[in-house]
Parts: structure tokens; C-alpha cells; sequence
């Protein structure tokens, strides 16, 4: 027999052979899936810039350098090439066909800043979703404001996560008086509404979206830790955590190596439903004003700026609302399919 | 047959539980305290900042450090903090010099009462949802509902206030949506400040109820299914009760009692959606009250209102466990 035959899928590939029949989970894994490709492609998908351009005489790829170079570090290695470097440099208005120049625009040519046309614009061909009050392309800000949304749900529940299995793998694995102190300790956060939570650290610190992923975690960790908790003390008395013990494993080899490995299926149910909710509390919070601060793009902020223009602009309210219900949507779903297939004992209750 | 009432350990638990929610309460009163030293600066400097002349603000700063008691050790901070808590003064708020006290008193009523009103009106509207779907589970309606609830529960409130504000609000104009009554108020007969008052919290009450109606509804159907499969339910069916009978006297009444601990769990949820949504209907609350003291670096009012927000929402977990184990006889206090 080959090796394939007899290898086993392992634990994750058994949730996902299990996963795969949920069909209300795999719409809500492609559509979160999609966010991500426009969230990492948003460059290439609406730009000020062409994907590919021929410019006096010289080949140049702004668009596609643009995307890479949001990778962390990779805007250290790779640069723009004069003159696309230059902040004052606008391809647009430097564009001459006469000279033979030509262009691949990207399939929104305007940039998510670009004031490209006359303010509060209703839709129209040219601009699909119209435009916003100092005429910026609505679409192309909604494909930029979803990387916003995608990177504040994944680091911000990245935050949580670490602090939630910190504190969840101690409280299980010590029991006891520390068990006590930080069930306690769980106890009493919960007792404040996470929004006055937020906003009253977030009231102190400049309004930045490092600071709101930053906050979003530092409140979010406590469903995280109780479950670790609960995990962790389960499995605390098992064969394998003995097993491992009687070969002279000291603690944090058994909880890093043993113990957090196998707690983690049941933390990732509660991680899919935190990113939904902190995708909403970020544009709640945008909302307010305390997010992703203007002229930068977040669905948060452009509901704020149509409910201050609702008489004269109503279309600038739907877009956002849609894409943050899609966004929430999409990771409940997943999270329910998640939990279906983890833990069946609660199938069909919600978080 | 029921159990006859056990009073000691009964006791026991609620001494035990009322210690530990002592215990949490000085834990609240340790992080509020927590939160607003966090804050660079202190109130000093932040009121001393437009101040001309850099002696005359340095002499006015340190007479509001000894006056708001900075100059002294966090812990004297503390108790004295501490000690005017439990004499129920909350200071006098740094924005307008009103007592804070009387300031959260005005706001109170106006969250409560939406949020009374969501809590009963999601209550009643999902309750006959839930039921119907769970004795005809997985039938039509049983699918249908729970998919539309599923989609109206992943719809933040702050959208559906916005959708409504935009539709009912400005394109058909049937509803206000700014306060919490007309600027005519105090002309209209009674009858017209009872319709006015309506008009005005139809929006955010509706904003309010959508999110726990899918929820709420979930929760019917979930405990209701769970009951049903109990012996006796099928002791009542064996007796020959009709459907309508088991459904409703033996099964319903019982499935009711989880949902006293979502009471205690609706509550601060509402709390944190009413930042957003009271900003938006310019609804004279505790959310936007707490909003509005964030912008102006208010101290007291936050203070004040993160612990006063926090000790009800102890209180009504309290509350819930201690109805929870009057209701059922079957829970333990051991």
C-alpha cells in the first residue's frame, strides 16, 4: 500500500471533510474567502494607477507594486520606480497617448482618495455606487474600506486569542486559587458593556486603527479564555497529558506541546463568531469617529458621512450596510457550520 | 412531586453568591479606577490647557491637583474616591459643572424604557415564532423562519437604524427620528404627547428589538425541542392531552425558565448598542450621555457611568440566578 492509504487525515482534515457538507458554512467560507482576495488585491482592483502601463518609453506596474508592497516588510525591499515614486507624481495628468504612452487601468480606475469627480454624485456609469461628499469614487472606497474591515477582525481577534489562551491555559492548568483569581477577574469584565469598555480606553489614545484593533482585542479575549479554560481542564486529566507527564515533560511543555494543540478546534468557534463582531464594532466605532479616520476609507465612516448628507444624498447609505452585513454574515455562518461540526452537542443554537 | 422547599442550602448559595458579587463589585470599582488613570494627562492639566501665561497656569494647576486630591498617593485617590461611592456622590461633571448624579438620573429612564419595551415587545413577537417552529420542526415554516432570522440576527442595529432612519424616516417621512419628542411638545393635548412619545420611539425601539428577536426566537424554539424529549411531556402525551395542551401548558412553561439568564444577558448588549443607535436618534440616554462625556474628557461622568453601568448589570445577573433557582425547584445549591 502507498503511505497515502494509510495516513491519517488528522484533526483537521476530519473537520474539513466534515465541514465540506455544510452548505450555508461554504458559502460563508467563499464569501469570506472573496473578501480577502479584494481586501489583498484592493490596489489592482481600484486605483488611481494602471496595472500595466507604458510610460514615456518605459514599462511600468504601479497597481501590482502597490499590492505587494502592503505586505508587512515587503515595503522595505521593493520600491516604485521613478517617477511613480513621487508623491506629487499624478499618472493621470502626466497620461499623453501622443507620445505613445498607453495604459492598463485597473477595473475601478479611480483610487479610493481620488477626488475624480463632483461631489454627492448620484450612481451612474462611470461611477456605479455615485460619489461621496468631496467626490470620491464610492466603489472604489468600498473595495479599500474591506481590507480595512478584514485586517481590524484578523488582529484584532490575533490580540485576543493570545491574551485568551494566556490567561485560559494558566486558569485550567493551575486550578485553584489562580483559577479562582482569574475567573474572578473574567467575572468583572464581563460585567462592563464591551462599547463603553472600548470607548472609554479608546477616549484616551489618538483615534488610529492601530489603536482600535489594539482595544478591540484587549476587550474581546474573555469568550476565548473561558473556553480554553474549559478545554484545558478537560484534558488536564487524560491519558496523554499523564502519559506525557510520566516522561518527564515539565509544565509549559505539556501546556504549549500537549494541552493548547487540542483545545484549539473549540477556540476557533469563538474566534469566527469575535471577528464578526469586531468587524461591527470597528465600524461602529468608524461611525462615531473613533476608528479609521477620514479621508481613509472604512465602511464605518462612509455610513457616518450618509447619514450626514441623508437629505441630499441617500445613496451613499446602502453600500456600506450591505457589505457589513455580507462581512457578518459570512463569519456566522462559518461559525455555525464550525461549531455543527465540533462540537454537535449544540448544534443549531447560536453563540 | 415536588421537592418540599430546603431552606438551608438555599441560603447558603445565596449568601455565597451575594459574596462573590461583592467580591466583583470592588473589582469593578478597582478597574473604573484603573481606566481613567490610564488616561495620559489628568484632569488638571486638561482644564489648565487654554490657560494664558505659563505661571498663571502652573499656580491654577497645582490648586486643582490639591483640589481634585492628585497630589496625594493613588491609594488616598482611591479610598477617597471609595468613600464618596458609598455616599452616592458621583462629583459634579467637569463639561458643565452639573451634578452627575442628577445628569445620569435624567438619562436613566430614556434607555431603560426602550429597552424595557424591545426586551417585552422581542418577547412577545418571538414567542409564538418559536413555538410554532419547534412542534412543527423542520417543516416549511420551521426552515423559512429560522433562515430569515438567521439573516435579520447578522444585521447590526446601528444598520437597520440607518436603513430605517433613510427609508421610513427621510423618503416617506412617516416617522422622526431626531429625540425624543416635537419641539411642540408642551402645546399638544395628552392624547397628542402620547402619539408624539410613540412616534418618536417606534424607530429605536424597532432598532432594538430586531437584534434579540432572532436571538430570542433561536432560543424558544432550541429550549422548547429540549423539553418536548423529557419524560414527562410524553407522560402528558400518554395521558391523552391534545398536542395544543402539551405544547403549551406542559412544555412552554417549562422551557421558559432559561431564558430568564438571557434577560440578564440581553441587557448589557442593549447597554453597548445604545452608544451608537442614541447617537444616531439624538435619544437623550445613557449611551449617548457616556459618548458625549468620551468627547468632552468628562472624568466624573464616565467614572460614574462605567461603574453604574457595570454594578447593573451585576445586579441583574444576580438577580437572574436568584429567580432562576425560585422558578425551578430541580437546581441545586449544593
Amino acid at each position: 500500500m502507498t503511505e497515502q492509504n494509510t495516513k491519517s487525515p488528522g484533526f483537521w482534515g476530519r473537520i474539513w471533510r466534515q465541514f465540506r457538507h455544510y452548505k450555508l458554512g461554504m458559502v460563508g467560507l467563499v464569501i469570506v474567502v472573496v473578501m480577502f482576495l479584494v481586501a489583498f488585491f484592493a490596489p489592482m482592483l481600484a486605483s488611481e494607477r494602471p496595472i500595466l502601463c507604458r510610460f514615456d518609453g518605459k514599462l511600468y506596474a504601479p497597481a501590482v507594486i502597490d499590492t505587494f508592497r502592503q505586505i508587512p516588510l515587503v515595503g522595505r525591499v521593493i520600491f516604485h520606480s521613478p517617477p511613480f515614486n513621487r508623491a506629487s507624481f499624478v499618472f493621470k495628468q502626466e497620461f499623453n497617448p501622443r507620445r505613445g504612452d498607453w495604459a492598463l487601468w485597473t477595473p475601478i480606475p479611480f483610487g479610493p482618495l481620488e477626488m475624480a469627480a463632483l461631489p454627492l454624485q448620484s450612481p451612474s456609469r462611470l461611477h456605479m455606487l455615485g460619489t461621496d461628499e468631496v467626490g470620491r469614487d464610492i466603489l472604489s472606497r468600498m473595495i479599500h474600506g474591506t481590507s480595512v474591515s478584514m485586517k481590524v477582525g484578523f488582529i484584532s481577534m490575533g490580540i485576543a486569542v493570545l491574551i485568551g489562551l494566556f490567561f485560559g491555559a494558566i486558569a485550567g492548568y493551575a486550578g485553584g486559587w489562580t483559577d479562582i483569581s482569574i475567573s474572578r477577574f473574567i467575572e468583572i469584565i464581563m460585567c462592563f458593556p464591551t462599547f463603553f469598555l472600548i470607548l472609554g480606553i479608546l477616549a484616551w489614545f489618538p483615534p488610529r486603527i492601530e489603536n482600535v484593533m489594539i482595544v478591540i482585542g484587549l476587550t474581546n479575549w474573555v469568550g476565548i479564555a473561558r473556553y480554553a479554560r474549559g478545554e484545558i481542564i478537560r484534558l488536564r486529566g487524560s491519558d496523554f497529558t499523564t502519559a506525557a507527564r510520566a516522561l518527564g515533560a515539565g509544565h509549559s511543555r505539556i501546556i504549549f506541546r500537549h494541552l493548547l494543540p487540542n483545545s484549539l478546534a473549540p477556540v476557533m468557534i469563538s474566534v469566527t463568531f469575535g471577528i464578526a463582531t469586531a468587524i461591527l464594532v470597528e465600524a461602529g466605532l468608524s461611525w462615531l469617529g473613533f476608528g479609521v479616520q477620514p479621508p481613509d476609507p472604512s465602511w464605518g465612516n462612509m455610513l457616518r458621512s450618509g447619514y450626514d448628507n441623508l437629505f441630499t444624498a441617500p445613496h451613499l447609505i446602502p453600500p456600506p450596510c450591505v457589505a457589513i452585513f455580507i462581512a457578518v454574515l459570512a463569519f456566522n455562518l462559518v461559525g455555525d457550520a464550525l461549531r455543527d461540526v465540533i462540537d454537535p452537542r449544540l448544534q443549531g443554537s447560536m453563540k | 412531586m415536588r421537592m418540599i422547599p430546603n431552606i438551608p442550602p438555599m441560603a447558603r448559595y445565596l449568601m455565597r453568591r451575594f459574596m462573590t458579587g461583592l467580591v466583583t463589585l470592588f473589582g469593578i470599582t478597582i478597574i473604573t479606577f484603573v481606566i481613567i488613570k490610564l488616561a495620559p494627562g489628568d484632569p488638571a492639566q486638561a482644564r489648565t490647557v487654554g490657560l494664558q501665561g505659563k505661571r498663571v497656569s502652573e499656580r491654577v494647576y497645582q490648586q486643582l491637583r490639591e483640589y481634585y486630591g492628585l497630589d496625594q498617593p493613588v491609594y488616598v485617590q482611591y479610598y477617597n474616591w471609595m468613600d464618596r461611592l458609598c455616599h452616592l456622590d458621583f462629583g459634579t461633571s467637569f463639561y458643565d459643572g452639573r451634578a452627575v448624579a442628577s445628569k445620569i438620573r435624567d438619562a436613566l429612564w430614556p434607555t431603560m424604557s426602550v429597552a424595557i419595551l424591545s426586551i417585552l415587545l422581542a418577547f412577545i413577537i418571538s414567542t409564538p415564532i418559536g413555538i410554532y417552529s419547534a412542534a412543527r420542526q423542520n417543516g416549511p415554516f420551521d426552515r423559512s423562519v429560522s433562515t430569515t432570522l438567521y439573516m435579520v440576527y447578522s444585521i447590526p442595529s446601528y444598520v437597520i437604524g440607518m436603513l430605517l432612519i433613510l427609508y421610513l424616516g427621510v423618503k416617506l417621512e412617516l416617522f422622526p427620528f431626531r429625540g425624543m419628542h416635537s419641539d411642540n411638545y408642551a402645546q399638544l393635548s395628552t392624547l397628542g404627547k402620547c402619539i408624539d412619545l410613540g412616534r418618536h420611539y417606534f424607530m429605536i425601539t424597532v432598532c432594538e428589538t430586531v437584534g434579540s428577536l432572532a436571538y430570542y426566537s433561536r432560543f424558544v424554539r432550541q429550549n422548547l425541542l429540549e423539553v418536548i424529549r423529557q419524560d414527562y411531556i410524553r407522560t402528558a402525551r400518554a395521558k391523552g392531552l391534545s398536542e395544543t395542551q402539551v405544547i403549551l401548558k406542559h412544555a412552554f412553561v417549562n422551557s421558559l425558565i432559561p431564558f430568564i439568564t438571557l434577560l440578564g444577558l440581553t441587557f448589557p448588549a442593549l447597554l453597548s448598542g445604545s452608544v451608537i443607535l442614541e447617537t444616531m436618534f439624538n435619544w437623550p440616554g445613557l449611551g449617548r450621555l457616556f459618548f458625549e462625556s468620551v468627547l468632552q474628557r468628562d472624568y466624573p461622568t464616565l467614572m460614574a457611568l462605567n461603574f453604574i453601568t457595570a454594578v447593573m448589570v451585576l445586579a441583574g445577573t444576580l438577580l437572574a440566578d436568584l429567580a432562576y433557582g425560585l422558578v425551578d425547584p430541580r437546581v441545586s445549591y449544593d
